[in-house]
């Protein structure tokens, strides 16, 4: 059902504390959910906000998504935490007329990863944003655990989870097939579970040239696991947009966000701890791939992109053979 | 097989229109033209190089496993005896073979990717 999202915001500015809502315009997003910019006026200064919502009821992206509730429970309990995040301003109800969303704060500042990477804006902070991940993952990771309910998931339960992805498309590929018996093999002793962003990597943090980062963004993949799994996510190589030489989102060094993580009260963690959920992002990733190239072949959808997002399963392929070359 | 033109000829030609017509494309268009442009090379890319590179990995396999056969049919048995444990990381020259073999693969599919590199 289309919902006309202008005149339903309009509709709700005084419950946001003005009288009309002013330029509002859909910005690019992801495919399931949509995120639109818009000015709230009439109640003093002018304020910018933020609407998320999702747009289409299922996708194989975020088919294991938290509710927009338990997201915007999250994104208090990280604000709490010391987090910077987009500050909650509305879940929006279903008398909103705007479906399942929520409104926050603007937060101005750059989100494109190759940005973040090589715009010299960002020459002077670059060398710091390892460290400063580091500490916001461990406040992250003080979240209590009843925060907001939220699915559990270790080492295990992911390789099972995508070895079933990676069984039903039907492909056989000998490096995925490899990398799944290692890991199992090699699964990382058992630590004390955390919550987790789920999904924080180069592209889902708003950096600023002077601060590094201001919000972090996207908790639609929060979940509750293993503390390494958020720090190896930001390392996995596909988000590190050219500077593979950089292991920290290309942008920087292992131990300055271990380090990071340590001086903002997170546990010790071994880097190969960290390397193992890294080298399961790659898998993860590359199984993401073959599962959207699979919604184009079975006729879900026909955009150019999803085929062509199938050839990005090579990428993770050759940084798993790399890994597990390297002793993984 | 036709020369005049060759497939990646055409490829190339095709490309080269997308290419001229995106100044005039809204922002949504234009970045799907950016992804067809690089569907269009990637194939050109596996005319040309795909036969080698296939016929390269198929060699390398198939000492590995002791049996004839396809491409696809090596590599269903090699994820078989992956699977089972009978091969693994450490199986000798199987971590080298797949190396060169995914080395050909990105050379088609994204000849600019630069891989982790581990210390």
């Amino acid at each position: 059902m289309e919902v006309d999202i202008p005149a339903a915001l309009n509709a709700l500015a005084p419950k946001l504390g003005g009288t009309a809502v002013e330029k509002a315009q859909r910005l690019t997003g992801g495919a399931s959910m949509e995120t639109w910019a818009f000015t709230i006026v009439g109640g003093g200064e002018p304020r910018p906000l933020i609407l998320r919502r999702r747009a289409v009821p299922m996708d194989p992206e975020t088919s294991r998504s938290a509710s927009m509730a338990a997201e915007a429970a999250l994104i208090r309990a990280a604000e709490h935490a010391g987090a910077p995040v987009a500050p909650l301003v509305r879940l929006c109800q279903p008398d909103d007329g705007l479906g399942e969303g929520h409104i926050t704060g603007f937060v101005a500042g750059e989100t494109l990863g190759r940005k973040i990477v090589a715009d010299p804006r960002f020459d002077r902070v670059r060398p710091h944003l390892a460290r400063q991940c580091g500490q916001i993952l461990a406040r992250i990771h003080t979240i209590p655990l009843d925060a907001t309910p939220l699915t559990t998931a270790d080492a295990q339960g992911e390789l099972d989870r995508y070895e079933a992805i990676y069984r039903s498309s039907g492909a056989e590929r000998p490096i995925l097939e490899m990398a799944i018996q290692h890991m199992r093999r090699n699964l990382p002793p058992p630590m004390p579970n955390v919550v987790l962003h789920g999904d924080f990597r180069n592209g889902n943090m708003m950096f600023d040239p002077d601060h590094g980062v201001v919000a972090v963004l996207d908790w639609e993949l929060a979940h509750v696991g293993d503390p390494a799994e958020d720090l190896g996510w930001l390392c996995v190589n596909s988000w590190r947009f050219g500077r593979a030489d950089r292991p920290v989102g290309g942008f920087g060094e292992y131990q300055d966000l271990l380090e990071g993580y340590i001086e903002a009260g997170g546990v010790e963690i071994p880097l190969s701890r960290v390397l193992f959920w890294q080298a399961l992002g790659s898998l993860k990733w590359g199984i993401m791939c073959l599962m959207m190239y699979s919604s184009y072949a079975t006729g879900a959808t026909n955009s150019v992109e999803r085929p062509m997002i199938g050839r990005r399963v090579s990428e993770t392929e050759i940084d798993l053979v790399n890994l597990l070359e390297a002793g993984l | 097989m036709i020369e005049h033109p060759r497939a990646d000829e055409l490829i190339e030609a095709v490309a080269g229109w997308v290419e001229s017509i995106r100044p005039q494309l809204n922002p949504r268009d234009a970045f799907l033209s950016r992804v067809a442009v690089n569907a269009l090379n990637a194939v050109k890319r596996e005319l040309v190089q795909g036969p080698v590179a296939e016929a390269a990995a198929t060699a390398r396999l198939s000492p590995l496993l002791g049996i004839e056969g396809d491409l696809k049919t090596l590599n269903a048995e090699l994820c078989a005896r992956l699977r089972t444990g009978e091969m693994d990381v450490s199986t000798p020259g199987l971590l080298a073979a797949l190396k060169a073999g995914i080395e050909d693969q990105i050379a088609i599919d994204q000849p600019s990717y630069v891989s982790v590199k581990v210390r």
